[in-house]
């Protein structure tokens, strides 16, 4: 296993939990002993983790990463004892923003749902390996996090449209879609992922699967009206 | 010893241990109470130890033995050993025995003895408390030396804050009890000692007083460099004298001279001699006894053309018995004496091997975790700081842990066995070792586990030494704190592991060789005369390589007959398909099964091997400075070389010449040295000197690298006085000026001496350059094709600088000559055969295994982005057209289990087994403070 590896979900899980401070350790840049640089990965995800702390009230400097080599011992006892000083001085969880810990946990768990879609937002970006560690300064933006956090989508299966003919249903990777042969199909909203499938999915003729980004999802309908009667389509 | 090669018999006498090793447990209760105190051979004789002992920490087998200072075996008494020990394992009757083997081929790997200062009074050594060597100072930086890792002066056991190295010590001496040759280690150790020096005490102030700064080793420059620009470090070039002790603070004085302020005096509180390299202890015994002959120094003489053989033939040599040489050369040539053992007894190969037999794998994934905790003591590494009983006690209160135990050194043999017995006798499903780093015993503890019938994978380890005893060494209870916390994680993701299989992979026994100069057709022939076929590729139309420009060695190796014959046994060899003009268009593939295409003169081929061998060489660099291309007479010196040869009389009846050595490297450009070209300027100034004994040589040179025994040449050159004038760049770098004088057309070269502290005008005939040597054209395609990287130098990398460096990350393509770094064409052969030793371990098994961590994808999960393909650098991840659509798909032989895909993954669909999410995020939960669960488990 690699640094790169480490996922946006194992920081978030950290501060969940209570956790003061997370430090990444990987291996010198450009000395990567294989082909693939996996530490520019681990430092894609740390900068795009720290603008999505920011956005919750915490302090990025709680994430830290460190390139350094296996015989470096001084130079890791060097930063771990600095970052435990930086994290003593920045006292307990939220205390920085002064956000109160349960909105704080909460925040946490929202953004933490939203980590696919991130992944989904972010593919290109995340994919991008810059060989120089300074080009990735100013590689997420604050506004950019933000935009993309505060305009999050949601996908719908309008039941006046669905023909409950399960090509969604067998397609969302998340497992999501609740429904069956002639029973329309809804998203289950708290398990979906947001990942868009199941609109790319849907056949065009009947573009039951959108998406949504002004309004909130309205509520699935009851499951008397969930049954499909073929007749009307035969008449 | 008798017989000849192929049949030899050995009689060795082994010396009795007094312990009887099957039953000695390494406890070491024997060695606590033992009454006999003395000086430890292995710490120098600078700390104590007991008449029985374990030899050192990592010693194999790791139990005790008795020495001659016992008082039983000296004087009949005592015994008390006898009493303590509860396995009944010392034994007093024991008697030498007497041995004898039949083999087919010797190593004779001897290794070096370092020298001993008190030849030579003048060094004080065991005079002054605070003179040392190099080897005591080792010893004193080392965790496990006499002050546990604390640097002391025996004198007072206080930290030396100001310490002076003084270099070559026995080195680079003709003097009585000195070496003429260079020991080739000494600056680069010392620059070691120095930077630990400052980690230990960061405003230590560290002098080295030194002559020439040999940093010819890969990336030696950079690591002078970073040790030159520490702060309180000073590189001080100077002979030295140790003048006085002061008879109160025991601090030693040390007389020097620098060319600003004349003869100085300087007190240090310890003073570090950096003892060369000699001959191993009784080198002439051993000599008689196998019938080899040696060298001058008292060396293996080895032959112009192997350095690995001696003069009887089935008696090999390696290491630093073939004279003074750093660790990857010495894993050269024990790799390539192991090859040429091989080529020797392939006709044996396999009939004494015997297939390791493991129980059946139990299938325990339905049953509920059952987890067995063992904790380390790893002697007093963990057990001085961690609380180990308490640990044992805690982890006994955790989920699912039935059992839990310490062990003085869980990677014992007895200890390991003990894991697999406790594993059978408690039902144990999941076990975790709490003691080092996995990277060094991982696979010895899984074997525990394979050997209890459990699937390996169930082996979970906890990092309580690298990772906690050894960085808290003041703060024992929170040390064993954090212990706990490290058990309890490693236990939590222990209940989360899945069985997983490794899988053979069928083997292609054929052998790809790139390159077919020196390196790539040594190590073809090596590799074809242990049975396996070898297509070679060259990118010239003809073998050889560089070494067809080059016509003798210092030692007087004709190169071009020896390349020539080279090149025939090659061509005429019916098992080597050599490839001319060739280019590779493509390789695929891994370990084991490599597809490559190749192109050459019009033909277009595809040839499948199991193992390749990068050995592409170098080129050299063509300068730019000197007026080099705009005069005729500024050449390199491979042109000078050749001119010689050929006997060119601008050349041969030249009336001066002037050498620049270091052009083109040691700079910003490259940061690095060629480690070849003192030697050949000596060589060609030789040569020159023999032919025109009249001729005015110069050699300008910022530090002449001559290490090992080119030094007595370099002491040669300058007895027919070849004139050596020193210079430093940036501020003091030669000119040289096309001019007339007296109507003759000349060049002038003006540099500044330093030793007249003016500058010098030296008319010359021909000015040559030693111009580095840079990784050649192609490097860097031929790394992509076979996606190995390269250094910051632009040479290829190999897997480990010391231990593996003729393997690379990649696994099944190994690496020699050039290509890995400049070097002679004796050392490129020891490379060479050790590269071929490497293939040899490879290609003669039918299958490899292949690691069970790799990717997988749960199909209905992935929605076919494609982030995972994109993230693969290996090409294992592809994305299929499925009903369901894009669907991706790992193959697990390509896939190295780095698992970045599984982090780009937004469904969770492609997961690095061993390391999912589950396992992961199992560990960061138990990282939160744990509520104590009291579990039945027991203890011992």
């Amino acid at each position: 296993m690699c640094s790169g590896r480490v996922d946006l979900e194992f920081v978030l899980r950290a501060f969940s939990n209570g956790i003061d401070g997370v430090f990444i350790g990987g291996c010198r840049l450009n000395e990567c002993n294989y082909v693939t640089h996996g530490n520019y990965h681990a430092l894609n995800m740390t900068l795009l983790c720290r603008k999505i702390m920011e956005r919750l009230g915490l302090d990025p400097a709680r994430l830290r990463i460190e390139f350094m080599s296996g015989s470096e011992g001084n130079v890791f006892v060097e930063v771990v004892d600095d970052f435990i000083r930086q994290i003593k001085g920045l006292g307990s969880l939220g205390s920085e923003s002064g956000v109160n810990s349960n909105t704080l946990k909460s925040r946490l768990v929202e953004v933490r749902k939203l980590i696919p879609y991130i992944k989904v937002m972010k593919n290109e970006k995340l994919a991008t390996r810059l060989t120089d560690p300074n080009a990735y300064t100013d590689f997420y933006t604050r506004e950019e996090i933000d935009e993309l956090l505060d305009k999050v989508v949601s996908y719908y299966i309008d039941p006046e449209k669905c023909q409950a003919c399960m090509i969604c249903q067998r397609r969302c990777p998340a497992e999501a879609i609740d429904g069956g042969k002639n029973r329309i199909h809804f998203i289950n909203q708290d398990k979906c992922i947001k990942c868009g499938a199941c609109v790319e999915a849907c056949p065009p003729r009947f573009g039951a699967a959108t998406k949504i980004s002004d309004r909130p999802v309205p509520p699935p309908v009851s499951e008397k009206e969930r049954m499909l009667s073929r007749n009307t389509k035969e008449k | 010893m008798s017989g000849s090669s192929g049949d030899f018999s050995v009689t060795l006498r082994e010396k009795p241990r007094y312990i009887i090793e099957s039953k000695c447990t390494g406890c070491t209760s024997c060695v606590e109470y033992c009454p006999v105190g003395y000086p430890d051979p292995f710490n120098q004789n600078i700390s104590k130890n007991k008449a029985v002992h374990v030899y050192f920490a990592q010693a194999i087998p790791l139990i005790t033995y008795i020495d001659e200072s016992c008082l039983y075996l000296k004087e009949k008494k005592c015994l008390i050993c006898e009493s303590i020990c509860k396995a009944d394992a010392i034994d007093f009757r024991q008697v030498p025995e007497k041995l004898e083997i039949r083999v087919g081929a010797i190593v004779l790997a001897l290794g070096v003895e370092p020298f001993d200062p008190r030849v030579r009074t003048e060094y004080r050594y065991g005079e002054f408390a605070n003179v040392v060597t190099s080897m005591d100072y080792e010893r004193l930086l080392c965790a496990t030396g006499p002050y546990q890792g604390e640097i002391l002066r025996s004198s007072d056991l206080k930290h030396p804050h100001k310490i002076a190295w003084i270099q070559c010590v026995g080195s680079r001496q003709v003097i009585a009890g000195g070496h003429s040759y260079c020991s080739s280690v000494c600056c680069t150790y010392a620059q070691k000692q120095v930077i630990l020096t400052k980690d230990h005490d960061a405003s230590a102030e560290c002098t080295i007083f030194h002559n020439d700064v040999r940093s010819h080793g890969k990336d030696f420059e950079r690591y002078f460099q970073r040790t030159e620009q520490l702060p309180g470090v000073r590189f001080i070039r100077s002979y030295t004298s140790i003048v006085r002790e002061n008879p109160d603070s025991k601090n030693v004085t040390v007389r020097y001279a620098i060319p600003d302020d004349g003869v100085k005096e300087e007190e240090f509180d310890m003073v570090v001699l950096s003892v060369g390299l000699s001959p191993p202890v009784n080198y002439r015994e051993l000599a008689g006894i196998f019938g080899i002959e040696l060298n001058a120094h008292g060396f293996s003489k080895t032959g112009l053309i192997n350095p690995m053989a001696t003069s009887r033939p089935g008696i090999f040599v390696s290491g630093g018995f073939q004279g003074p040489v750093d660790i990857p050369e010495s894993v050269f040539s024990a790799s390539g004496a192991g090859a040429q053992c091989g080529e020797l007894l392939d006709y044996r190969r396999g009939k004494l091997a015997r297939a390791r037999v493991y129980p059946q794998e139990k299938d325990v994934s339905q049953e509920a975790p059952r987890v067995g905790v063992f904790v380390c003591h790893c002697g007093a590494n963990i057990g001085r700081i961690v609380d180990v009983p308490s640990t044992v006690a805690y982890a006994l209160t955790l989920p699912h842990v039935v059992y839990a135990q310490e062990q003085l050194f869980s990677c014992a043999t007895n200890s390991a066995k003990q894991i697999t017995d406790m594993t059978r006798e408690k039902g144990l499903n999941r076990v975790v070792v709490a003691a080092c780093s996995p990277r060094t015993l991982e696979p010895l503890f899984r074997d525990t586990l394979r050997e209890a019938g459990i699937n390996q994978y169930y082996y979970e380890m906890a990092n309580i030494r690298e990772h906690c005893s050894w960085v808290h060494s003041r703060e024992k209870e929170a040390a064993t704190r954090k212990a706990k916390d490290i058990v309890r994680m490693a236990v939590a993701r222990a209940c989360h592991l899945q069985p997983l299989q490794e899988f053979d992979l069928p083997v292609d026994r054929r052998a790809l060789v790139v390159g077919g100069g020196v390196a790539g057709m040594t190590c073809a022939l090596s590799i074809v005369s242990q049975g396996h076929e070898v297509y070679l590729l060259e990118k010239a139309a003809e073998l050889g390589g560089m070494a067809r420009k080059l016509h003798s060695t210092l030692e007087g190796l004709d190169v071009q007959g020896y390349v020539q014959e080279l090149a025939q046994k090659v061509y005429r060899h019916p098992q080597i398909h050599v490839y001319a003009r060739a280019a590779i268009t493509k390789a695929t593939g891994y370990i084991g099964n490599f597809v490559t295409r190749v192109q050459s003169e019009g033909r277009d081929i595809e040839i499948r091997h199991g193992a390749t061998v990068i050995a592409v060489g170098a080129d050299v660099h063509r300068p730019t400075e000197y007026l080099y291309g705009e005069d005729d007479r500024v050449i390199t010196h491979l042109e000078l070389e050749g001119k010689i040869a050929a006997g060119d009389e601008t050349v041969t009846g030249a009336e001066s010449l002037v050498m620049i050595q270091c052009v083109g490297c040691r700079n910003e450009d490259r940061n690095y040295c060629s480690r070849i070209c003192c030697t050949h300027a000596i060589k060609n100034a030789l040569k020159l000197k023999a032919l025109n004994p009249t001729m005015y040589i110069y050699i300008l040179f910022r530090d002449m690298r001559t290490y090992g025994y080119s030094e007595d040449y370099y002491r040669e050159a300058a007895d027919r006085e070849v004139r050596f004038i020193r210079y430093d760049p940036p501020e003091n770098t030669p000119r040289v000026e096309a001019a007339k004088e007296g109507g003759k057309s000349v060049l002038k070269v003006t540099v500044m001496d330093p030793v007249l502290g003016r500058e010098l005008e030296i008319t010359a005939d021909i000015v040559s350059l030693a111009a580095a040597i840079v990784p050649a054209a192609d490097t860097q395609e031929i790394a992509g094709l076979f996606k190995v990287t390269l250094s910051p130098d632009g040479f290829f990398k190999e897997a480990h600088v010391k231990l593996r460096p003729v393997e690379f990350g990649a696994d099944g393509v190994y690496l020699c000559g050039m290509a890995h770094y400049p070097k002679h064409i004796t050392e490129t052969i020891n490379q060479a055969y050790g590269a071929a030793g490497r293939v040899l371990t490879l290609l003669s098994r039918d299958t490899v295994t292949a690691s069970g961590s790799v990717c997988e994808v749960m199909e209905k999960k992935c929605m076919g982005c494609g982030a995972c393909m994109t993230a693969c650098l290996y090409g294992a991840v592809e994305l299929r057209e499925t009903r369901q659509g894009k669907k991706a798909v790992v193959n697990p032989v390509l896939c190295k289990g780095d698992g970045l895909c599984n982090a780009k993954c937004p469904t969770g669909a492609i997961f690095l087994k061993h390391f999912t999410d589950d396992e992961m995020l199992s560990q960061i939960d138990a990282a939160k403070d744990h509520e104590v669960v009291i579990n039945g488990g027991e203890s011992e």
